[in-house]
Parts: C-alpha cells; sequence; structure tokens
C-alpha cells in the first residue's frame, strides 16, 4: 500500500460521495420540509442512468444524454408527485414507507418490461475514457474526475440556491418548521412540488454519472437508497449542509474501508481469519459509523429543526 | 395525541370470548392440520410445502406486529434476526449436530441475546432514527453473513440431510409440517394472550403516550426492550425453521426488501391486530404464487396493491389508522 494507491482511493471515495450527496440532497429536503419518508427516490435514480445509457448509446452524446435523463426523470417524478406522493403528506410514515415501497414495485418491473431483466451497458464518453496525470505517477481515470467536479458543482449550485435565493429562503423555512411557514403565508405545497422536482433531477443526475462505472440493472436504486439514507441521518434530517458532509464522509468510510481494511487486517491477523473478517468490517464501517453518530448526537450532525 | 385513534386496535382482543371469534382459531386450526392428509386426494400436495412456508412466515410477521402494531416500534431489521436464527441452525448442522429440537431451541436463545443487544441500543431513539438503526443493524448482520466464508458466504448453506424430529416422529412425513402448525399456533395464541396481559396494554400505553406511562411509574424502556427481545427471539426462531424448510440458507434472507415485506405483510393485514400477520402473509405470499404462475412481471400487481391499500383501504382494517403525530 503505497501513497500513490491512498490518493487514488481517497479520490475514488469523494467521488462516490459527491454521487450519495446529490442523492441525499433531495431525499433529506423532501424528508425535512413534508416529512415525508420516499423511499422511490431510488427508483429515480434508477431511472436517470438507464435512460442516460440508452439514449447515450443511441446518439452518441453523453451531454444530451445525461440533459434528457434529467429531463425525463423530472417528468417522471412529477407525475408520481401529483399521483402519489402529494396524497401521503398527511399521512405516517408507515402510509409513506408502504406507498413508496409500492412505487419501487411498480419501477422495477416497468424497467424490466422496458429494458430487459439483464443488466445493461452504459458506455464511458470517449472522450473521458483514458486518464489524466494528477502527479507524475499519479494517472486518474479522467471520467471519475469529471464526477467529482460535477458533484462539486451541484454543491456550490445547491448552497447558493439555498442560502442566497428567495426560494432557497422558503426551502429553509419549511424544513425548520413546516407549520410556521404556513402560518406566514408561504405556499408549502408549492414549495415542496419544486424541491421535489429538484430532488429527482440531481437523482437523475446521480445515475445518469454512475452508471459507467457500475452496473445499471434493477434493483440498483434499492441498493444505493440504503447508503443514501444513513447519510441523510448521519446529516440531520432536512439539513442539505448536514447532508454534504455526511455523504462526503460516508463516502471515504465507505471506499476507504474497502480498500484500506483488507490489507490492514492481513497484516496483523491470520490469512484466513483476515479474508473473513475484511469484507465484512468494510461493510459494515458505515452503519458502524451511523451508530456512533447518533448515539451521540441523536439528531445528526446539523440538526435542521431548532 | 393518537389515543382515541389507535383505541380500535386493541378493542377486538379486548373483547373476544364467544361467538365466531373464539371458534374461528380452532376451526383454522383444525383444517390446517388435517391439510396434508386431505391434499394428496385432491392432487395438491405441492401446497402442503407452501402452506408450511406460509405458516413460518406467519410466525415471523406474527412477532413483529406485536412490536410493530401493539408496541409501536417501526422495526425495518426483523428479518436480520431471521437471518440469525437461520445460521444457529447452519452453525450447529455444521458442527454435527442433528436434533431439530436442539437447533430451533438454540435459535431462539441466540436471537433473544442478539435482539436484546440491538434493542439497548436501538430502543434509546425514536422516530425515522430508530427505523434507521435497525436497518443499520439488519445490514451488519448481512454483511457478517457474507463475511461467513466457512458456511457458504454470500453463495449460502445447503442442509442436505434432514433435521431430525426423533424417533418415531421421523419416519411420519408430515411430522415437520405439524410440528410448524403446533409451533405456529402456540405463538398465535401467546400474541393473543399477551396482547390482552398487563404486559400487552402497558405497551400499547407507551405507545400512545409514553410520558404519561413513565410518570405513571412503569419502567418504559425495560418493557419495549422485552418486547423487542421477545419478538427478535420468535423471528430468530421462524428464520431457523424456514432454514429446515428450505434446505437452504444464504445472507440475502437478511436483505433489507425483505424486512420491509415483512413490514408491508403485516400492515396489509392489520397492525395492532392479533389476525394482522395471518390475513397479510396469507394475501401477499398467496397472491405472489398466484401472480407468478401467469406471469414473470408479478410485482407491479403487488405494487398497485400496497399503493391501493395505503389510500383505499378503510380505517376499519385497522391497518392504516394513525396521524402523523405518531411515531415509532
Amino acid at each position: 500500500m503505497d501513497a500513490i494507491f491512498i490518493i487514488e482511493q481517497l479520490l475514488n471515495g469523494l467521488g462516490y460521495g459527491f454521487m450519495l450527496f446529490l442523492l441525499a440532497a433531495g431525499l433529506t429536503l423532501v424528508f425535512g420540509i413534508m416529512d415525508t419518508m420516499n423511499l422511490a427516490h431510488g427508483s429515480l435514480f434508477m431511472a436517470g442512468a438507464y435512460i442516460a445509457a440508452r439514449v447515450h448509446e443511441s446518439s452518441g452524446s453523453f451531454v444530451g444524454a445525461v440533459l434528457i435523463a434529467i429531463l425525463a426523470t423530472v417528468l417522471i417524478a412529477a407525475v408520481i408527485e401529483i399521483l402519489i406522493i402529494r396524497r401521503l403528506y398527511s399521512r405516517d410514515h408507515l402510509a409513506q414507507v408502504l406507498a413508496t415501497f409500492g412505487i419501487i414495485l411498480l419501477a422495477d418491473d416497468a424497467v424490466k418490461a422496458i429494458w430487459g431483466p439483464s443488466p445493461i451497458m452504459a458506455p464511458t464518453p470517449p472522450a473521458l475514457a483514458g486518464p489524466v496525470q494528477l502527479l507524475d505517477a499519479l494517472p486518474y481515470p479522467s471520467y471519475r474526475l469529471l464526477m467529482i467536479a460535477a458533484g462539486l458543482l451541484v454543491a456550490i449550485g445547491l448552497y447558493l440556491l439555498v442560502n442566497h435565493t428567495r426560494v432557497g429562503m422558503l426551502v429553509r423555512a419549511g424544513a425548520s418548521n413546516r407549520a410556521m411557514a404556513e402560518f406566514m403565508g408561504v405556499r408549502v405545497g408549492r414549495v415542496f412540488s419544486f424541491v421535489f422536482a429538484l430532488g429527482a433531477a440531481l437523482a437523475a443526475l446521480a445515475g445518469a454519472l454512475m452508471g459507467p462505472i457500475s452496473a445499471v440493472q434493477i434493483g440498483m436504486g434499492e441498493a444505493i437508497l440504503i447508503p443514501a439514507l444513513v447519510v441523510i441521518v448521519i446529516g440531520g434530517i432536512g439539513s442539505v449542509r448536514g447532508a454534504f458532509v455526511a455523504a462526503l464522509i460516508v463516502g471515504l468510510v465507505d471506499t476507504a474501508g474497502r480498500a484500506f481494511l483488507p490489507p490492514l487486517l492481513r497484516a496483523v491477523l491470520p490469512p484466513s481469519l483476515a479474508a473473513d473478517l475484511g469484507p465484512a468490517m468494510a461493510g459494515i464501517a458505515m452503519y458502524v459509523l451511523m451508530a456512533v453518530i447518533l448515539t451521540l448526537k441523536p439528531a445528526g450532525l446539523f440538526p435542521a429543526r431548532a | 395525541m393518537n389515543a382515541s385513534a389507535s383505541l380500535p386496535a386493541s378493542a377486538p382482543a379486548a373483547r373476544r370470548g364467544g361467538g365466531f371469534g373464539a371458534v374461528l382459531p380452532w376451526l383454522l386450526l383444525a383444517l390446517l392440520a388435517a391439510f396434508p392428509l386431505i391434499a394428496p386426494h385432491f392432487e395438491l400436495e405441492y401446497y402442503v410445502g407452501f402452506v408450511r412456508r406460509l405458516l413460518i412466515v406467519m410466525i415471523a410477521a406474527t412477532s413483529l406486529n406485536f412490536i410493530l402494531g401493539y408496541g409501536g416500534m417501526v422495526a425495518l431489521g426483523h428479518a436480520g434476526f431471521l437471518g440469525v436464527g437461520a445460521y444457529t441452525v447452519v452453525a450447529l448442522v455444521d458442527a454435527g449436530f442433528s436434533s431439530a429440537w436442539l437447533a430451533w431451541g438454540a435459535a431462539l436463545v441466540v436471537t433473544a441475546a442478539f435482539a436484546t443487544l440491538i434493542g439497548a441500543v436501538s430502543l434509546r431513539t425514536r422516530g425515522v432514527y430508530f427505523i434507521m438503526i435497525t436497518l443499520a443493524f439488519a445490514q451488519m448482520l448481512y454483511y457478517l453473513g457474507v463475511s461467513l466464508r466457512t458456511y457458504g458466504g454470500d453463495d449460502g448453506y445447503g442442509i442436505y440431510t434432514p433435521l431430525s424430529l426423533g424417533g418415531w416422529l421421523d419416519a411420519q412425513p408430515n411430522a415437520f409440517y405439524w410440528a410448524v402448525l403446533a409451533i405456529a399456533a402456540l405463538i398465535f395464541a401467546l400474541g393473543s394472550r399477551l396482547a390482552v396481559s398487563r404486559f400487552g396494554l402497558a405497551l400499547m400505553g407507551i405507545r400512545d403516550n409514553e410520558t404519561r406511562m413513565a410518570a405513571l411509574g412503569f419502567p418504559v424502556f425495560r418493557l419495549r426492550l422485552v418486547a423487542f427481545a421477545g419478538a427478535g427471539a420468535v423471528a430468530g426462531l421462524a428464520g431457523a425453521l424456514l432454514a429446515s424448510h428450505n434446505g437452504f440458507v444464504s445472507p440475502s434472507m437478511m436483505h433489507w426488501t425483505e424486512s420491509a415485506i415483512l413490514i408491508v405483510m403485516v400492515v396489509i393485514g392489520g397492525m395492532g391486530n392479533r389476525w394482522g400477520g395471518v390475513i397479510g402473509v396469507g394475501l401477499w405470499l398467496t397472491l405472489e404464487e398466484v401472480l407468478k404462475m401467469y406471469t414473470e412481471y408479478w410485482h407491479w400487481p403487488l405494487g398497485l396493491l400496497l399503493i391501493a391499500i395505503v389510500f383505499f383501504a378503510p380505517r376499519g382494517l385497522a391497518a392504516l389508522f394513525g396521524s402523523k403525530g405518531e411515531r415509532a
């Protein structure tokens, strides 16, 4: 394990963290403002990945594919919001979990019917296929750099939107105290529709960007939903800043755990035991982190509600 | 804040005794007991195994219903306990033991220990944080299962020789079915009894108003922990039975969607209703079985059913009551 390997893995973790942030930002706002648990957020991620992969393959334009994926996913999300989510605000979390789990089942079968049951290949854009020399001895895939850059841009954009615009002010008001914001004349329902669409766009962007470096398949939404939920819980539900910090922490912990724990364990434990423990401890790391943080700070790192 | 809305859940349990409601469980039990004997005459042998699986999952759902419905604890990690029970069986089989009763008893004890530890940490949180932390522990158990390479890791572990029920029972082809039925009936009866016991009523009180119950001098945390550990142990027993039923155990039985489906089945059937687990499991698994026969797209009708239940199921179903005020 040398310095190059460590830097490489930390960059990978950063990229994964930014993708988690794209998912968690929408999730935490929906949760924070309308107190609505949306398990189907992962399905929007899946929709974005599938649409981007298919459009990219047939048109050859990566940027166009990402934009179309975002647009189409926002439309899908709008339909879901109007038909189902809008009616769930006033219900308890269990009803929300149930209905959005129903959406997951519908979405998985819809994807299977449209694109077939087997995973599809999402091509990497040719211009970004090669590595970039970050340092003399450190080539790094340029596509992964794009992910980090895109994540960073979106994070800055969201920061400006949430903290320095009128819409952002309404969003923060809704997240910190919905009833009060309503009394003050904020149309929280409308703000929420906007936030839901924004969340869908970010989820689609994450899906489109993650596609070429992971498997585009049915169930990918459910797989990434759990880390995204861990992120918003660690960050404090409703806080975009919390989601940002927590996403980077979780991304780094998860990637670093997978990369560094097995070799470290091999150095101190007998090989067979290390081979057993390594993957398990790496998989568990993020959940242990969450349990510890919740024990110390029961409302997450940056509680949105005063 | 939600006391009046939640009352209907407990009312049927409290007011039973007499009438059709009292006969129904016995009627159902007799019918189920006779099923393996009747089935061959109608060429339904295949469904004896199916009903056995229904009964096992009903045990798990009934235990979840106890903490979810009566205790108000939305535990999204129940499948983890099934996994602990199943892997206990695997460990004993791998070590050379073959007694079913020993394996099932051990599963009960081991899972109770796991559930006590997990509950002791989880029950300090509330609401969504409780949902997430139970999920987190189940995920840890899942990865633990993946890492157990001696027991097959990701690929799972096959139990090739059926566990022995002991003596003359092993010669009887339906013995396992009846054992499962007896255990399921016992758990159902236990759940019904507990719901109207002092313990069950205190648990419901805590669900509806924790602060008041604490002020009245009830050991709130300990009562919830006992319920959580007990439900976990029963789920472990169900997991052990499932391991014997399938002859195969893999980490996928602990995947978070399995936990979610358990909750789904309980809520469809009716939270806080002693029939909730039975109805929910019966409906969900039967639909799944039937739909799978006709189409490979069998998820979406279930998804539609879920959404329809959320929106159109009347409050009288005792399934979807509650308001924003009520938290796990």
